[in-house]
């Protein structure tokens, strides 16, 4: 029988080692199963790891997907640390991109300075009023934020695709459901000449900062990291619990609202039936092989972002299903979770030794 | 199991011998050896964390030695199981009872020895209760009774099984003074009848008052065997600690007139459970004076501190006064920086954060109080030197700030608490069992800090189990009972027994008058 024995001190090493271990882990893993597709192993590691990076282009790609994720991730590790689990970041970024996109298109005719702005704050408000759906049902009803927040991100799909087919529909468009393109003073500046790297990266450092600044020195982040560890010592400390639910939600839905409105204004340009592969999901995968931490969901992003351009690179060099980008972040985050109990827990086969044997069984006279 | 013993044996009815047991981090038995003789009531004797519940489980088949062996009437034998251990003769009185409390009495018993709750049965608990003085009504469901009787329970289930070793875990902790004077004649009895009893406890006047032979445990290891009616209370205590101590006395303090802490009417009702509604507490703590909560545990000692620490709002701010104020609807953090601490009696995820340094646990409570902020942003320096200060005054052993609060000792981790408090200089400070589980070192430490804080005029509530403890620093003293509070006396004035008087439920009408 296998047991799992919890270890006296788990090694604090171990716990910052733990991703680079599970992303070697998931190399290897990968050539297995590249061998086995029957693929010629070197070829479809330099498709999927080398050759997305190595052109200027690629790199600025790399930056375009890496923003979004870090963005999220970043306010996915704050909620998490205190015990928040939004798992609907995906919902949230659609309802930024339909906001934002609604904007947009609502002021089609203006050429000014103050639509993008404009369209930006509608992104954050989508995100938020999103996020505020499942805060509202948790503080209000205990309803869990889990099952919340991941059903509405279903309903938010389906309503941008119900937005898309009818009234943000591209009125000289053929019937294809999507908007009209967004004009110049409605998309976001290139901040790299010839690639489509925008300001968004910009706004996910920026984000980063903030995290970092908030988790480590203020008092909010304090309760929040109170809360996660021991909601009864932050009621103790006079902590408001449902005040913390609130704003991990909200500021986890305006920085996905936020990165909803930087796709649709950005890389995409319009408004279609999906906006994004998604990133909402991913990020949650980032946020843990970040450590839930502000400066580790940096590199953890880069490295999400590249399995997406790998899988894409893949999928034209190698002929290899788009599929493969799933399974590489899979089998990322589940060697990631083993680590972790392997880092907390020893494994210990068989019972606990026992005492020496008698050698008899009943206590008879002597 | 009809057997008869070897004389050869010295009538040693189990032998443990050379028992090792070590959990990741620590030795919880180290080569320990314990002989229990036929008929004797035999002490186990230590500090909380010496290792006697280890060395029980191991002996009733909760847990497996890593090395060592036991012999039971001088066959070695293999305690695999509690099954094992009851096949024996071994019977084992948890220190927490696991009784279904929406059953009979009958029906509890009847499922925890797997027999059919029938006539045969009934008529076997009254004639066990009615022949050792336990009495219970077999029909009475498990819910209506009190700790003292859910006790009886667990031995009267123990004894149908007719055992030759009869183990109790701190039997007394739950009880009050007068159901303990009754446990002790029915331990008698039976010790009479032939039954060894195994009887483990910290509490050195139960032990010299009951027991014939002593083991005495420090640190996972056998320190000692006495005789404890030979031994006086004092020399045990050493035993049990290993050096001299440093004990506070008791000190007579002038109370100023200035009530500092007022509860008017205090209700609150039950909303879970197992919560215990407060009615109409009332209570005055002077500016300057210590005043003692007695009570069994789980008569709303937990409700009454939260209602005080702000943790349970109140909807009327004035059932709360603080030095003349109303403070009822306050946040913690508000009746913080007002001068009003307070510590829960749970210390790991309660009073501190188990996975955070200790300088993030002062941090967590002080910075309503002390200057550790700058710029609205936590200041760790300054964090830092308000941990080192409480580290040094009152002496915690601890790596540095930096160590987590879980990885410290309970007396550790219970001196850092206090500290942190007492640091902030409340001019109110409510404690919850400020030394459970604390060694006499720490103990003797904490009291004599809350002893130093009323002196300087702080008004001091302390909410204990321990009646030593209130006899010792309390200067008025009163018993928390099924959520209502007993009339507050002059310490002085109260014995022990006039205290279990009002401890317990149905004597509070009694205890009034005396």
């Amino acid at each position: 029988m296998i047991r799992l024995q919890p270890r006296a001190e788990p090694s604090k090493l171990m716990g910052y080692i733990a991703p680079l271990i599970a992303l070697v882990i998931t190399l290897l893993s990968g050539m297995v199963l590249f061998a086995l597709l029957g693929v010629p192993v070197g070829a479809a590691f330099y498709a999927f790891f080398i050759e997305p990076v190595s052109s200027l282009y690629g790199l600025s790609e790399l930056g375009v997907k890496a923003a979004p994720l870090i963005m999220i991730a970043v306010a996915l590790s704050i909620g998490y640390r205190a015990n928040v689990w939004n798992i609907g970041a995906e919902g949230q970024l659609i309802l930024g991109g339909i906001c934002g996109g609604a904007v947009a298109l609502y002021f089609y005719e203006v050429d000014a300075w103050y639509v993008l702005p404009l369209m930006m704050l509608a992104g954050v408000i989508g995100g938020m009023l999103w996020a505020a759906i499942p805060a509202l049902l948790r503080t209000q009803f205990n309803a869990n934020e889990i099952l919340t927040s991941l059903m509405l991100t279903y309903i938010a799909g389906l309503l941008l695709s119900l937005l898309v087919h009818g009234p943000l529909r591209d009125p000289d468009g053929f019937n294809f459901p999507e908007s009209r393109l967004l004009h110049d003073a409605a998309t976001l500046p290139i901040i790299m000449q010839g690639t489509r790297l925008h300001i968004g990266a910009l706004t996910a450092l920026f984000i980063v900062v903030i995290g970092w600044v908030l988790l480590s020195r203020t008092m909010l982040g304090f309760a929040l990291k109170v809360n996660g560890q021991a909601p009864n010592a932050g009621r103790y400390a006079g902590f408001t619990q449902n005040r913390l639910i609130w704003f991990s939600l909200l500021f986890c839905g305006a920085c996905a609202g936020l990165a909803g409105l930087n796709e649709v204004a950005g890389p995409i340009g319009q408004l279609l039936p999906s906006i994004s592969p998604g990133y909402g999901f991913t990020a949650i995968i980032v946020a843990f092989l970040g450590r839930l931490h502000p400066v580790g969901v940096v590199f953890a992003g880069l490295v999400m972002a590249l399995s997406y351009l790998g899988g894409e690179s893949a999928q034209i060099s190698l002929n290899l299903p788009v599929a493969v980008t799933g399974v590489f972040q899979g089998m990322l985050l589940f060697f990631l979770l083993a680590a972790d109990v392997l880092i907390n827990y020893r494994v210990v086969w068989g019972r606990a030794r026992t005492a020496r044997r008698p050698s008899s069984e009943h206590g008879a006279s002597l | 199991m009809g057997s008869t013993e070897s004389k050869s044996f010295e009538n040693a009815l189990v032998s443990m011998s050379g028992i090792t047991k070590a959990y990741p981090g620590t030795l919880a038995n180290d080569a320990i050896d314990l002989v229990v003789r036929r008929g004797e009531i035999h002490a186990l004797l230590g500090e909380n964390g010496a290792g006697k519940s280890t060395l029980v489980k191991i002996l009733y088949g909760l847990l497996q030695a890593d090395s060592g062996h036991i012999e039971w009437q001088g066959v070695p034998v293999d305690i695999t199981s509690p099954a094992r251990a009851r096949e024996l003769g071994i019977a084992l009185v948890f220190q927490h009872f696991s009784l279904f409390d929406s059953l009979s009495v009958l029906e509890n018993i009847a499922l925890g020895m797997a027999v059919p709750a029938n006539k045969v049965l009934q008529q076997k608990i009254i004639d066990v209760s009615s022949r050792y003085g336990l009495p219970i009504d077999p029909d009475r469901q498990v819910y209506s009774l009190s700790v003292g009787e859910r006790q009886r329970i667990e031995i009267v289930r123990c004894l149908l099984q007719e055992p030759k070793l009869l183990v109790m875990d701190e039997p007394t902790s739950v009880l009050t003074p007068q159901e303990v004077k009754e446990l002790f004649v029915t331990l008698r009895r039976l010790s009479r009848e032939g039954v060894a009893i195994l009887y483990i406890s910290h509490k050195l006047n139960e032990i010299k008052a009951l027991c014939s032979n002593a083991t005495i445990l420090r640190n996972g290891k056998r320190v000692a065997s006495a005789d404890p009616t030979a031994e006086s209370a004092h020399s045990l205590a050493s035993l049990m600690m290993g050096d001299e101590l440093d004990a506070p006395s008791r000190e007579n303090r002038t109370p100023s007139d200035k009530v500092m802490l007022r509860l008017n009417n205090v209700s609150v009702i039950a909303v879970e459970q197992h919560d215990v509604p407060l009615r109409q507490v009332n209570l005055n703590v002077h500016a300057g004076e210590i005043v003692g909560i007695a009570g069994v545990a789980g008569n709303g000692q937990d409700e009454l501190l939260a209602v005080i620490s702000g943790e349970q709002y109140l909807s009327d701010e004035q059932a709360l006064l603080l030095d003349g104020e109303p403070i009822g609807t306050l946040s913690p953090g508000q009746r913080r920086q007002r001068g009003l601490c307070c510590v829960p009696e749970e210390r790991l995820g309660h009073a501190a954060v188990p996975g955070m340094s200790l300088s993030e646990n002062a941090f967590l409570t002080a910075h309503h109080r002390s200057d550790l902020r700058s710029v609205g942003l936590i200041n760790k320096r300054k964090s830092r030197r308000f941990t080192e200060r409480v580290i040094e005054q009152f002496n915690v052993q601890c790596n540095g700030h930096l160590s987590l609060a879980g990885s410290l000792s309970g007396g550790n981790l219970q001196k850092f608490i206090v500290g942190r408090e007492i640091e902030q200089k409340p001019s109110v400070f409510v404690v919850s069992q400020p030394t459970w589980g604390v060694d006499a070192g720490a103990a003797a430490a904490i009291h004599k800090s809350l002893q130093a804080m009323a002196n300087n005029g702080a008004a001091v509530l302390v909410i204990s189990q321990d009646l030593d403890e209130l006899m010792l620093i309390s200067d008025r003293i009163a018993a928390l009972c099924a959520g209502q509070l007993s009339k507050v006396h002059l310490t002085e004035s109260v014995s022990v027994q006039q205290l279990g008087l009002l401890m317990g439920g149905a004597s509070i009408e009694q205890g009034a008058h005396v």
